[in-house]
Order: structure tokens, then sequence, then C-alpha cells
């Protein structure tokens, strides 16, 4: 069972729905002993990194912690991958869960900001994610903050700067845009996620 | 690249599509979920279903077009007409919306656009202006229920006031050019897309794949939404993709 976690932030019905689409058994949940019992584990995430704290509150986070450590494999979505990082400049008084090193930053002043619409990607060959989907895939973003390039980074996109599109390490996953947006790429990834 | 995006706007009554889009192999050209599927098959980036029902019981079949759009649809699709209250956007989400279009009630109240953006997220809210020229065209006029009644607010300082109070997007619609074919009133989508630092969509008098590019270019717009262009001339979204692309417009094709 795939656990689509729930804490409280925004709408979770378009991931779900994309991973009813794969044929994938998911639930959305917000109760930790599910997230335990998670074979995979999905965080999606839209609005303001500060929503995230509901997560330490929830007892959330040890279970996604302990679940990593399992080597469950996990996929953070927008927000969601945000929080894997260390803090954001979004709401400094909010700590990730520093599972990767960084911070995430503002686009800069030159450019519209949110960032919306379809973007291309750089991507790595070795990611597992992106397994059959080659660079210059477009797939579709909305989000005010980002996270820099790092050693995790596994697909560069390039708005006001190239920024991290995709984060890797062991068999956690973040992404920065909505793959369950992102039509048949974004189908494909998510596929891929279910069957690592 | 960040592309420029081409949005496909289904006007629903009763569950059912008018304005009808003609596609082959469709077993009924007035199914919203059908046709919202096709358009997205054929290259549009995202749909909008904007409910014109007058009668209140259509809301009920509303959010059932929703569901039934949202579950084979894998594109940001926006769903507005009639969204009052926070309990309506909530609804709408609920049923697969990924964003709600909200304009005569966020002018009654502009404190909803706050309420459904502290919720949802403001990626979510998108502030639908309908504008008229006035004063022999130094200005536009924001008007409220489908354009039937003036709102008394200069619609770029609307617009300005929407951003702050937490929108997204705008969409602007050009009410002189609606229905026209004529092209996208290029100095109103220049007026807003240079006063606010979040995305504009460009409506009303898309014709031809020129007036896209005019918009783009001269209306410095993000997008651009049309309903019934594929009755004229250009046979699918595809086509006028490759030729936008051809004109030098970053878009997302193949896709």
């Amino acid at each position: 069972m795939i656990a689509i976690v729930d804490y409280g932030a925004g709408n979770l019905v378009s991931v779900k729905k994309a991973v009813d689409w794969l044929g994938q058994e998911c639930t959305i949940t917000s109760d930790p002993a599910q997230v335990e019992k998670a074979t995979r584990i999905i965080l999606p995430g839209v609005g303001h990194f500060a929503s995230t704290a509901a997560l330490g509150r929830t007892g959330l986070q040890d279970a996604i912690s302990d679940a990593i450590r399992r080597d469950v494999p996990f996929l953070g979505i927008c927000v969601g991958m945000q929080w894997m990082f260390e803090r954001s400049q979004e709401s400094l008084e909010t700590a990730g869960l520093g599972l990767l090193a960084g911070e995430c930053e503002r686009f800069p002043e030159n450019v519209k900001s949110p960032h919306v619409g379809w973007n291309d990607l750089e991507i790595a060959p070795s990611s597992p994610l992106f397994r059959g989907v080659s660079s210059k895939s477009f797939v579709y973003f909305t989000h005010s903050f980002r996270v820099p390039l790092t050693e995790t980074t596994v697909a560069r996109c390039e708005y006001g700067g190239e920024f991290s599109a995709a984060v890797e390490r062991d068999r956690s996953f973040g992404v920065q845009f909505h793959p369950e947006k992102s039509g048949e790429i974004g189908l494909k990834l998510l596929n891929n996620f279910c069957s690592l | 690249m960040l592309t420029k995006r081409i949005i496909a706007c289904l006007d629903v009554d009763g569950g059912r599509v008018v304005k009808g889009v003609q596609f082959e192999n469709l077993r009924d050209a007035g199914d919203p979920a059908e046709l919202a599927k096709a358009h997205s098959a054929s290259g549009a980036d995202e749909i909008v279903l904007l409910d014109i029902s007058a009668a209140h019981q259509h809301r009920t079949t509303l959010l059932d077009t929703v569901r039934r759009a949202a579950g084979q649809l894998f594109v940001p699709l926006t769903v507005g007409g009639g969204i009052r209250t926070l309990e309506d956007a909530a609804a709408v989400f609920a049923a697969g919306a990924d964003k709600i279009g909200v304009n005569s009630a966020a002018l009654a109240d502009p404190a909803l656009i706050t309420r459904i953006a502290e919720r949802f997220g403001s990626q979510a809210v998108v502030v639908a202006i309908d504008a008229k020229r006035c004063e022999g065209g130094l200005r536009w006029e924001a008007f409220t229920h489908g354009g039937r009644a003036a709102a008394g607010r200069d619609a770029i300082a609307w617009a300005r006031e929407a951003e702050s109070r937490g929108a997204g997007e705008i969409l602007l619609t050009s009410m002189d050019r609606d229905g026209t074919a004529s092209g996208f009133d290029c100095k109103l989508t220049r007026a807003a897309a240079d006063s606010v630092r979040i995305p504009v969509i460009a409506s009303g008098g898309a014709g031809g794949a020129q007036h896209f590019v005019e918009v783009f270019r001269e209306g410095h717009a993000d997008a651009a939404l049309a309903a019934s262009i594929f009755h004229y001339g250009l046979s699918s979204l595809g086509d006028l993709k490759r030729q936008l692309g051809s004109q030098g417009i970053s878009v997302r094709w193949p896709c």
C-alpha cells in the first residue's frame, strides 16, 4: 500500500487520482501508524513551507524518517521535496527534515514569481526515477521557492538561473514539479517510483 | 525554458459543453469529460471548465462533471463559474479541480481570495477579470455577472489588488474582443501583465495563430486561452503549437 501523506495542507486528490490510474493501491492518510506500514510514501505539498510544521507535531515526521531509514521508497512533491532539506527562506522558523543539505530560496527579482507552467528538464541519465524519460521533456511547475543545485540534483530546470527540479538520495526522491499534472511524462515517472 | 501556455476553455451549461468543438472519433461531442481529454491529447497545456449554468440545481451536475473530467485528465484543471464561498471552492477541489476561478464573488468580497488561498494555496486561486474599454480606450473597467454589470473598479487596479490578496494567476478576458475572432486585446493584456508579478492569462478574441503570437510578444501574456477557435481554420491545438514554434514562441511541443 502506498501512503499519500495528508498533513492538512492543500489538495491531495490529484495525486491519488494519478496513482489510482496507474492501478496502484494507495490511501490518503494522516495516521503515523499507517505511514509506518506503507510500502511506499508520497508526500505531496502545495502552499506554504510553514504548513510542514504539522508533520513534526503529529508524529508523521518520525514515521517518515523511520521508513526512510528502513529504505522504504519516498517521494516528496513540490513543498514535499523542499521539506527534505534543512530549511526554506519562506519560513525560517520551520525546520525541514534535513535529510538533504541545503536551503530553499526565492526566485530572483528579474523573473515573475510564482514560476507557473511547463518547463523542460536536463536529466541525469542514471536516475531510476526518470527511466525512459529523456532530457528536454516538459513538466508542470507551480512554486515560489526553489532548491538550488546540490550534489543530490538529478534533474535541473532553468528559470531565473538553474535550480533543482529533482533530487535523489538512495531510495528517497524529491521533485519540484507536479508529476500528477505533467501528462504522460509525469505518469511514467510516478510509475517508475511505484516500480522501484 | 518556461513555455507559453495554451489553455482550452470549455463552457458548460447543465453538464453539457456549449459552443461545442468538433473532434473526430468522439462518441459525444458535448460531453465535457470527453472533450477535456481530447483537448489534452491534442496538446492543451491546461483545461478550464467554465460553468455558465444559471440554475442553482446544476451545482451537483457540475461537481459530477468535474469528477468525471478530472478522473482521466493529467494536466491542470481549473473550474470557474458560480463559486461564491470557501465551501463552494472546497467542493470543486474535492471533485478533482487543481485551481478554481473566481470573478463576481471576489469583486463583491475580495477577502474570499485570501480565504481560499490560505486553505488551498495561492497556486490554486485564479482571479478572472472581465474587462471592457472605457473613456475612449484610455482604461478598462471590470464587469461582473457575465459582463452584465459594471463593478465600478478599474480592471488593472483590481488585478493588482487580487495579487496582493493572494491570487496566483489572473485570467483576463477582453469583453470588447470576446467572440469576435479579431485578436486578443494586446494593450489590455500588457497593461495587466506589466503591473503584476503573477502570470496573466489572456482571453477573448483568438481567431488564428498570429493572434497568439501577438499576445505573447506584444501583450506580454504568460498564457492564452481560447474556446471556439478550433471551429475556425485551426484544426487542432497541435497545429497551433507547431505554428507558434515555427515563429519562435516557446511552447510545449511535442508533448
